[in-house]
């Protein structure tokens, strides 16, 4: 098992009293297993992905990454976890912008330290950004910048993949052509990918569906 | 990993070079300014240093109580009753571009150890004993004195400004029967008699240090360094502001670098690594600029010191090593000070926290609040420091506890200002103008700080220097009674002299004098005659009513304002002077420019209680149309040397040319601050011009032709200035005050009138609205070319 959560709650302080978001989710992902997260806008899919992450903390439960808790690590240990392990997509796309698309591609595997087994050319050929590669970010469009930050993300050869509404600023035909293209990456990797998405639509082509409301997560 | 992470953050500049240049600049000039004034106190110091050691060496000396010469056979007495001395002979010789310090001594008893035994090779001796002895400076000293040429013997690193020279020798060039000081040699025999009754009339005086020049001229550096510390304070709002900008426009991409694996102390260590690299680039900058900035002033300097203390300083640089690792050191001292704000939100900063760049700019009115409550203390501590404390270093921090809080003050004033003025304005491009600056106000309140500073310091210093100079030169139109002033070369010339002027001149008036210790500090005696042009024209501060005719019939003193100050002495004090008589004090007079306490004194009583007095220096009056022919006449007929005789008009030239060139440096150091202070607005105003199009495109949407806007942004800027200059013009008059009432009496004892002196003012507004309308240029211009697409994607991904 890749990915074992147990257990987790989280609450953040609301005007009057604590709001709770996640109250006693577990889940667990097998590796190269794609499973959606679906869930209504503000039911807490991106915080616990952030959790998993290790971007943010919890109030209780574990978070156990190849047998490792998450939970227990200081800073230094799980910004670790996430170089080497972890690729995040997010809604934002959030490349760097004083990189260029070259640049930005290869920049999670460098820090990874794993830059030199990065097939740069046919990389850019599948995301279809051959020709962009000396762009910078803001030259591009909302899907190229996607493809981008999709591309930067599997190209570290992480264990897990995990998209935070990848589609969510994209238009739906757009929407759809790089919600397939992560999933045909992440099946060609073999990595484990967890896609948070509103969208039953393009939750269909996962291997298994969660959806998150109240607080809990159901099959 | 961390070369990753500094790709990813250096990246940044490459995308922003504008922003990058105005960080280096502000830093580098910010470097420069400080090691610059840093590399001239230091030169300054040396040489004092360098000439304390050879005056002295540290080791103690005889002299006359009444500061007289010490005649050659009380030398005999002194050595015949095995006391160890060493004669030495000090004065002046006269040279191109001011006086040369002549030091005579004996080469066969000189103790070793002493700075001049020391710095002359005993292989040299030989030259210089003899009746046509030679005499040792150091190149540019030697190229000084064409006229003993043929005796100079260069020597390469001989202290600047000194001549040495075998003690007959000296005593023929400055006339001498005898001697300046004897040296006191550190092993004296144990059986020997006292010196009372050997030498009645010598004291023991401890030894020389650079402490008795470095007091004198404390206040100059100490002015100096506040220009310099007030300049990097300037030149580091650039860079706090540049650096807090930076920080923020790159917090989305630190959010992704932690998102992406990298530790938030990684982050910041690799920020650090950034900053170093850029304070080390500037530093390097800086400290060329500072260097040559240095090089620059430091003839001004050297002669200024020269001039208003004596001091001999070296005209070239030579620099230690510690001082160019001091310029980098500072520069990454100021760039830490500059960050550590930013850095420090940045280690703390949450994983996922938002970046909001224009949250950074829009500073919170509470900042405000903040800053105005930091005013108070700042001004409540000045002022605590000015009634608890006194001296000089209370001056200071007065002065700097005031500017500070009128800095923090300004944007809290800019911003009622603004207010009132929106609540006047009628129409909705008013209104939003307003409205808009008002927003603007505290990204841009730092560069505003700045330009604040730099203008209260000009009108403050402006008006000091123009006061004195006003004060100053109809001081000397008073002070110089006589008309031409002449110098015996030999005292045996004097009763010559005086038949040859009886009936060519109205009045001769002998300027007698002995330089002595008054009260324990040196001092000069000087003696006048019973002529009624003193009364006339002498510039008393405080007097009785018959001051003069009191002094002629012998009952009392004058001093010197800065005397008074020193030892608190008012009318009716008893003054103790040197041989042991006291005189009460009947006037005081003003004596601007000199660093020692004065004394006149009835001519007859110097005479009777000195007599060995300096006698040959005479003041002639002579009716202006015969001025000429009587100079004729003394060159020609009398045969006293051209250069013994020097006209009214000539002395007050050279003496307002010392002023001239030591404001010279005040007025260099002021138009940088200001130089520095128009960056800091046009690199403010460029990085605001970024992250301003969602403030203007609805305007733009709304009607605003981009030109309109453009037209706007440079009205802002000149508005902003003109509200700053007006702050800036009263804080500048109290500094002013500060600095001739508190100041200026601590460091140099004498307190100035002020003088006001509008059209300067008029000058530096006109110069403040020029830079701020200069700096507004460039980013009302691009505003008002920028596509309209620019302004359009405001509106299609707000965020
Ligand atoms: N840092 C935070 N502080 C306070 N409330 C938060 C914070 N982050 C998320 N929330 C709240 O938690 C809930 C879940 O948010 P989120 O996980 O972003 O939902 P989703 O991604 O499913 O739309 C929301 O009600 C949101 O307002
Ligand atoms: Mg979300």
């Amino acid at each position: 098992m890749l990915l074992d959560v147990h257990g987790l709650k989280k609450g953040f302080p609301g005007s009057e009293r604590q709001i709770t978001v996640l109250d006693g989710v577990s889940l667990s992902l097998d590796a190269g297993e794609v499973v959606a997260l679906t869930g209504e806008s503000g039911s807490g899919k991106s915080t616990l992905l952030h959790i998993i992450a290790g971007l943010e903390p919890t109030d209780d439960g574990s978070v156990l990454f190849d047998g490792e808790d998450v939970c227990c690590m200081d800073d230094g240990g799980r910004a670790a976890l996430r170089r080497s392990s972890i690729g995040i997509v997010f809604q934002q796309f959030n490349l760097i912008p004083s990189l260029n698309v070259r640049q930005n591609l290869v920049f999670h595997a460098r820090l990874a330290g794993r830059a030199a087994s990065v097939d740069l050319p046919a990389l850019a050929a599948s995301l279809g950004l051959a020709d962009h590669l000396e762009k910078f970010p803001e030259d591009l469009s909302g899907g190229e910048q996607q493809r981008v930050a999709i591309g930067r993300a599997v190209a570290s050869e992480p264990k897990l993949v995990m998209a935070d509404e990848p589609t969510g600023n994209l238009d739906e035909s757009t929407g759809q052509a790089v919600f397939d293209l992560l999933l045909a990456l992440a099946r060609r990797t073999g990595a484990a990918l967890l896609i948070a998405t509103h969208s039953m639509h393009l939750a269909k082509a996962a291997d298994r569906r969660l959806h998150l409301s109240h607080g809990r997560l159901t099959e | 990993m961390i070369g990753t992470v500094l790709t990813a953050l250096l990246s940044h500049w490459r995308r922003r070079p504008f922003q990058l240049a105005t960080l280096l600049l502000g830093l580098s000039l910010a470097t420069a300014l400080w090691s610059g004034v840093q590399a001239i106190n230091a030169e300054a110091r040396k040489s004092y240093a360098e000439a304390a050691s050879i005056l002295g060496g540290g080791l103690s000396e005889l002299v006359r109580t009444d500061g007289g010469v010490i005649p050659v056979k009380t030398y005999a007495a002194l050595r015949k009753a095995g006391w160890l001395v060493s004669p030495l002979v000090d004065g002046w010789l006269s040279a191109e571009g001011g006086r040369v310090r002549l030091l005579g001594m004996d080469p066969f008893t000189i103790p070793q150890g002493t700075g001049i035994a020391a710095a002359v090779d005993p292989s040299l001796y030989p030259e210089l004993i003899g009746t046509n002895g030679k005499l040792l400076a150091n190149p540019a000293t030697a190229t000084r004195l064409p006229e003993l040429k043929d005796r100079l013997r260069v020597i390469e690193d001989l202290t600047p400004n000194m001549v040495l020279a075998d003690i007959t020798t000296a005593q023929e060039l400055l006339n001498l029967a005898g001697f300046s000081r004897l040296f006191l040699a550190p092993n004296q025999p144990l059986l020997r008699p006292g010196l009372a009754s050997v030498a009645p009339k010598l004291a023991i005086k401890p030894p020389a240090t650079a402490n008795d020049l470095g007091r004198l001229t404390d206040s100059f550096h100490l002015n100096l360094t506040a220009f310099g510390l007030l300049s990097f304070a300037v030149g580091l709002a650039i860079v706090h502001g540049t650096v807090g900008l930076a920080f923020e426009q790159r917090r989305p991409v630190l959010r992704t670098l932690r998102a992406l694996g990298v530790s938030a102390r990684r982050i910041v260590l690799c920020l650090i690594a950034e900053l170093l690299t850029l304070a080390l680039v500037a530093g390097a900058l800086g400290i060329v600029v500072g260097y040559l900035m240095a090089t620059a002033l430091l003839p001004d300097v050297a002669a200024t010191l020269r001039g208003l203390y004596g001091a001999t300083v070296n005209d070239a640089l030579t620099l230690s090593p510690l001082w160019w690792l001091g310029g980098v050191g500072i520069a990454c001292v100021g760039t830490a000070v500059a960050a550590a704000n930013g850095l420090w939100r940045v280690a703390r900063m949450p994983p996922l926290a938002p970046a909001r760049p224009r949250a950074w700019i829009m500073a919170s009115d509470r900042a405000m609040r903040w800053q105005a409550g930091g005013a108070a203390v700042c001004l409540a501590g000045a002022l605590g420091a000015a009634t608890v404390g006194g001296g000089l270093v209370s001056g200071f921090v007065l002065v700097g506890g005031f500017l500070t809080a009128a800095a923090l003050f300004l944007p809290m004033i800019l911003s009622s200002l603004i207010a009132l003025m929106a609540r006047w304005s009628s129409g909705p491009i008013g209104q939003w103008f307003w409205a808009d600056t008002r927003q603007q106000l505290p990204g841009l309140s730092l560069a505003l700080m700045a330009l604040l500073l730099a203008l209260a310091a000009n009108v403050g210093v402006g008006t000091m220097v123009a006061s004195f100079r006003a004060t100053f030169a109809g001081w000397l139109d008073q002070r110089l009674v006589s008309d031409l002033y002449v110098t015996v070369e030999d005292e045996a010339d004097i009763p010559a002299l005086m038949a040859f002027l009886e009936d060519r001149s109205d009045a001769v008036l002998p300027i007698w004098h002995v330089d002595a210790e008054v009260m324990g500090a040196p001092a000069e005696i000087y003696g006048v005659v019973d002529h009624p042009i003193y009364a006339a024209n002498w510039p008393l501060l405080s007097a009785l009513p018959d001051t003069w005719r009191q002094l002629a019939a012998g009952t009392g003193a004058l001093v010197n304002e800065q005397l008074a100050r020193r030892e608190e002495m008012s009318l009716g004090d008893r003054l103790p002077l040197p041989g042991g008589w006291t005189a009460t004090v009947i006037g005081i007079y003003s004596d601007y420019g000199n660093p020692l306490g004065q004394v006149v004194l009835p001519l007859d009583a110097l005479t009777r209680h000195y007599p060995d007095v300096d006698r040959s220096d005479f003041g002639i009056l002579v009716p202006e149309q015969n001025r000429e022919t009587l100079t004729a006449a003394l060159t020609e007929e009398f045969g006293l040397p051209e250069d013994r005789i020097t006209d009214q008009g000539a002395i007050k030239e050279f003496s307002l040319s010392v002023f001239e060139r030591t404001f010279a440096v005040t007025a260099a150091l002021n138009f940088l601050t200001l130089a520095v202070a128009g960056v800091a607005i046009l690199t403010s105003l460029l990085t605001l011009a970024s992250m301003r199009l969602p403030q203007l495109a609805p305007a733009w949407a709304l009607g605003l032709t981009r030109t309109t806007l453009g037209k706007l942004e440079f009205i802002r800027a000149l508005v902003l200035a003109a509200l700053t200059f007006t702050f800036a013009l009263p804080v500048g008059l109290v500094l002013a005050w500060m600095l001739l009432a508190i100041i200026n009496v601590e460091a140099f004892g004498w307190r100035l009138p002020m003088h006001l002196f509008p059209l300067d003012w008029a000058v530096l507004g006109a110069l403040s609205l020029g830079a701020a309308g200069l700096a507004s240029i460039w980013p009302a211009y691009q505003l008002a070319k920028r596509p309209a697409a620019d302004l359009n994607r405001v509106f299609s991904h707000e965020r």
